[in-house]
């Protein structure tokens, strides 16, 4: 395979992965806003901002901050390079110069979602960025059904590693958040507040029945913790993120018939989270572990690319 | 008003009789209801779309991706008629390459006077750079579209040679894969050729002229300037069809003159380069060092001989439109016989009294720039304002060496779908001419543009013209007696 099919599909995984989430992020926050007593309300688009690490991007529109100014950035800017609309025009690009590597299906997935986005206009208010969330989390869903109809070669391979590697990292910056989002003034932890903007961050990754499922105590943020870092059953957590990264890198080494870089950084940090307990990572400060998870993740990204010679 | 042109299925007597030997497609187009006919047509043109068979139009939105008109009422060339083009093409790409060969070699041509000096030597698709060597097997055309109009029913012109990198072999294929599925009574009624092996033939040709001693398996590839190419669905088509790799030309590089491509398990070595990128833009070193579409060192490592490409560089001197007016003297020349496919007459407006003659008649004749291609840049006299007419006699005064000028042909028609039922439309036609280390190879079959405008002579697509299926017919009896009968389903 041509090494510039492998980090187009590469990289057609993480934009579309990127572009579900920050459909998930517009959504989640709305959600926050709207349950939220002011000020907190309006922090959530702030920290929205954050996760995405868009802050000094959105600043330069000179717009200020409002729940329509932000979710148009997010979902439908073309001056931001990760918002939903950028990422599937990206996506679209990198699934027609692959084309033949791609299954029709497939295909028609991304094109189906580039298109609904394309046509959208301004997300006038809260229910119209909502049907268009609908609207794409469907089409994502759709495109990773067809996905899993690929034959089981390189071509699959490479976007799932992409996905993977996406993924980690927007698991990692959205539990980062509450590092940011700093409770306002006389709210106390563990307050409604707090219990808030957790459950906020359960449902931007649709955990919040299988939180329930595993956790009978009530919403406790070392629960969250140990769920979306170390909980290899929860599909996007970090733990199961990081898993994926080490099958795909291993299902295409086994064809390839050798192994580099990127699988011995993809295995260590397997071992490293395998390792780890959530008493642990708070003792030692949980912003400090996403922001070396985070970082590493980015490491891992690079020896990908050279590893398969992607420029 | 009357239909003046030779129609290719009801002959010259209007719609009233068909032509010996069309009567069952005379019966078959006069027999389906028109509303089959566009249900067949919009299913085609649906599956199309779905495919993404599409062609982007420069200068438009990057998004208004087009798909080309399909017409279903298909043309039909008799087993005798496609035997005589088909000697006569032969001949013609002979030729051709012997022209190339000797251009770039000894200059016999030139030294005893058929083709004057400067308008080789001097001509913008002439490549200095290529002068002294010889790809392999002497190839250097080894795709061809040669277009042709017809104009009675003996009388085929090649209109324009196309040996840079000819497009359209995709909707050769694709069209009769359509028609297949939405017209497969037809298939029954004659005995067509197949035109499926094509790729087939491409990959054994491309395989045929490796560079001497790269074994038996060379490594073919094909390289195109990217996806915002608009005929880069078809390159797509052919590398899949080929199970070949497409590249772009980031993903080779040049090592010690030798061609590379990246790939995820490591280098692999390339032989054959099918090249869909104009030589302008193939080497930055060599040719404009401004583009990013080019692999720096691929020049050196052809003229080395480490790397073949098809086509040649330097290819495009053989389909100047100043050096076709030669052609009938290059033919006569290289294969010691008259050519079998005569050109259209044409007017070298660099020479005074032709000049002359253009400018007495330029609401008659067509007039076209020498490098110019899509149906851009010319004039078509008999329907163009007296604006546009002053505005070209002006330019050719000017730089009349730029210039050819031909008559304004009666192009046959063929029965085409219109909004008001079947009508005759003027079509051309273009065969895929293959030449290999064992000689010219040519499926039966070509595209057959159609102008889908009433009267227009403008088949481009680029100009809105449409394509339809070629039908060969085969000289053995039909594989069923279906006759031109109606079909009956469920009859006794």
């Amino acid at each position: 395979m041509l090494s510039r099919t492998a980090s187009s599909l590469y990289w057609l995984g993480r934009y579309i992965e990127r572009a579900e989430f920050t459909a998930r992020l517009i959504e989640a926050t709305i959600r926050l806003d709207l349950l939220s007593a002011r000020p907190a309300g309006e922090g959530a688009w702030e920290s929205a901002l954050a996760v995405v690490s868009a802050e000094d991007s959105f600043w330069f529109t000179g717009e200020s901050i409002s729940p329509d100014s932000v979710s148009r950035y997010l979902a439908l800017s073309q001056q931001n390079a990760s918002s939903i609309r950028s990422c599937l025009d990206a996506a679209r690009s990198n699934a027609k110069s692959v084309r033949t590597a791609l299954t029709r299906e497939a295909w028609e997935a991304i094109n189906r979602a580039w298109l609904g986005v394309r046509d959208c206009k301004v997300s006038d208010g809260t229910p119209a960025a909502l049907a268009m969330i609908e609207k794409l989390k469907a089409e994502a869903r759709g495109f990773e059904g067809a996905l899993h109809r690929m034959l089981r070669n390189e071509a699959s391979f490479f976007v799932r590693l992409g996905a993977a590697i996406e993924r980690a990292d927007n698991t990692a910056r959205l539990i980062d958040v509450k590092y940011h989002l700093l409770l306002p003034e006389g709210e106390k932890v563990g307050g409604p507040i707090d219990r808030d903007q957790w459950t906020t961050i359960l449902h931007t990754v649709s955990a919040v029945t299988a939180y329930r499922w595993l956790y009978r105590e009530g919403l406790r943020p070392g629960h969250v913790v140990d769920l979306l870092v170390l909980r290899h059953e929860m599909p996007r957590s970090i733990a199961a993120s990081a898993d994926e990264v080490v099958q795909n890198l291993n299902a295409i080494g086994r064809r390839l018939g050798r192994q580099g870089e990127a699988d011995r950084i993809a295995r260590v940090r397997q071992l490293m989270i395998n390792r780890s307990t959530v008493n642990g990572i708070i003792a030692g400060g949980l912003h400090e572990f996403l922001q070396a998870f985070i970082s590493d993740n980015a490491r891992l990204d690079q020896a990908i690319a050279q590893q398969f010679r992607f420029q | 008003m009357r239909n003046p042109a030779f129609d290719e299925v009801w002959g010259e007597g209007g719609d009233t009789s068909s032509r010996p030997g069309f009567e069952a497609l005379a019966a078959w187009i006069a027999e389906t209801p028109p509303q089959e006919f566009d249900r067949r047509q919009q299913a085609a043109e649906a599956a199309f779309r779905q495919l993404g068979i599409t062609f982007a139009v420069y200068g438009e939105d990057e998004a208004a991706e087009r798909i080309i008109p399909f017409d279903i009422v298909p043309r039909i060339f008799s087993a005798s008629e496609w035997k005589g083009l088909k000697i006569g093409l032969e001949q013609r790409v002979h030729a051709i390459n012997a022209f190339l060969s000797d251009v770039y070699g000894e200059r016999k041509i030139i030294a005893d006077g058929i083709v004057p000096a400067e308008l080789v030597l001097a001509n913008p698709q002439f490549r200095p750079q290529v002068a002294g060597v010889r790809p392999p097997h002497d190839v250097y055309a080894h795709i061809c579209g040669i277009d042709m109009v017809r104009t009675g029913p003996n009388d085929f012109f090649v209109l324009e040679d196309n040996a840079r990198t000819p497009s359209g072999v995709s909707y050769m294929l694709e069209n009769r894969e359509a028609m297949i599925r939405l017209c497969p009574e037809l298939f029954e009624m004659f005995p067509v050729e197949p035109v499926d092996d094509y790729t087939d033939l491409l990959l054994s040709t491309l395989r045929s002229v490796a560079p001497h001693g790269r074994g038996s398996e060379p490594v073919c590839v094909l390289l195109t300037p990217g996806h915002y190419n608009s005929a880069f669905y078809e390159h797509s088509f052919l590398a899949d069809a080929m199970g070949i790799e497409l590249v772009e030309a980031a993903d080779l590089e040049v090592d010690d003159d030798i061609v590379w491509m990246r790939t995820i398990d490591g280098r692999v070595r390339v032989d054959v380069i099918y090249r869909r990128l104009d030589d302008d833009y193939i080497d930055p070193l060599v040719f404009k060092p401004d583009s990013m579409l080019g692999v720096p060192g691929l020049m050196a490592a052809y003229l080395r001989g480490t790397v073949t490409l098809a086509n040649a560089p330097g290819t495009g001197i053989a389909d100047d439109k100043a050096i076709y007016s030669y052609m009938p003297e290059i033919v006569r020349y290289y294969t010691g016989s008259d050519a079998k496919l005569p050109n259209v007459e044409t007017w070298r407006c660099r020479e005074p009294q032709a000049l002359k003659y253009t400018l007495e008649h330029l609401d008659e004749l067509v007039v076209k720039l020498v490098d110019g291609s899509g149906g851009y840049g010319m004039l078509v006299g008999p329907t163009a304002s007296s604006a546009e007419i002053e505005a070209f006699r002006a330019a050719l005064k000017a730089e009349p060496h730029r210039y050819i000028a031909q008559p304004t042909l009666a192009l046959s028609t063929v029965p085409t779908l219109t909004e008001k039922g079947v009508a005759p439309r003027h079509v051309d036609f273009r065969p895929f001419c293959l030449s290999g280390a064992d000689g010219v190879k040519i499926v039966p079959g070509g595209l057959t543009r159609v102008a889908l405008r009433e009267g227009s002579l403008v088949v481009n697509s680029s100009q809105g013209g449409g394509t339809k299926d070629s039908l060969i017919l085969a000289d053995r009896p039909r594989r069923r007696g279906a006759g031109p009968e109606p079909l009956r389903v469920g009859a006794d």
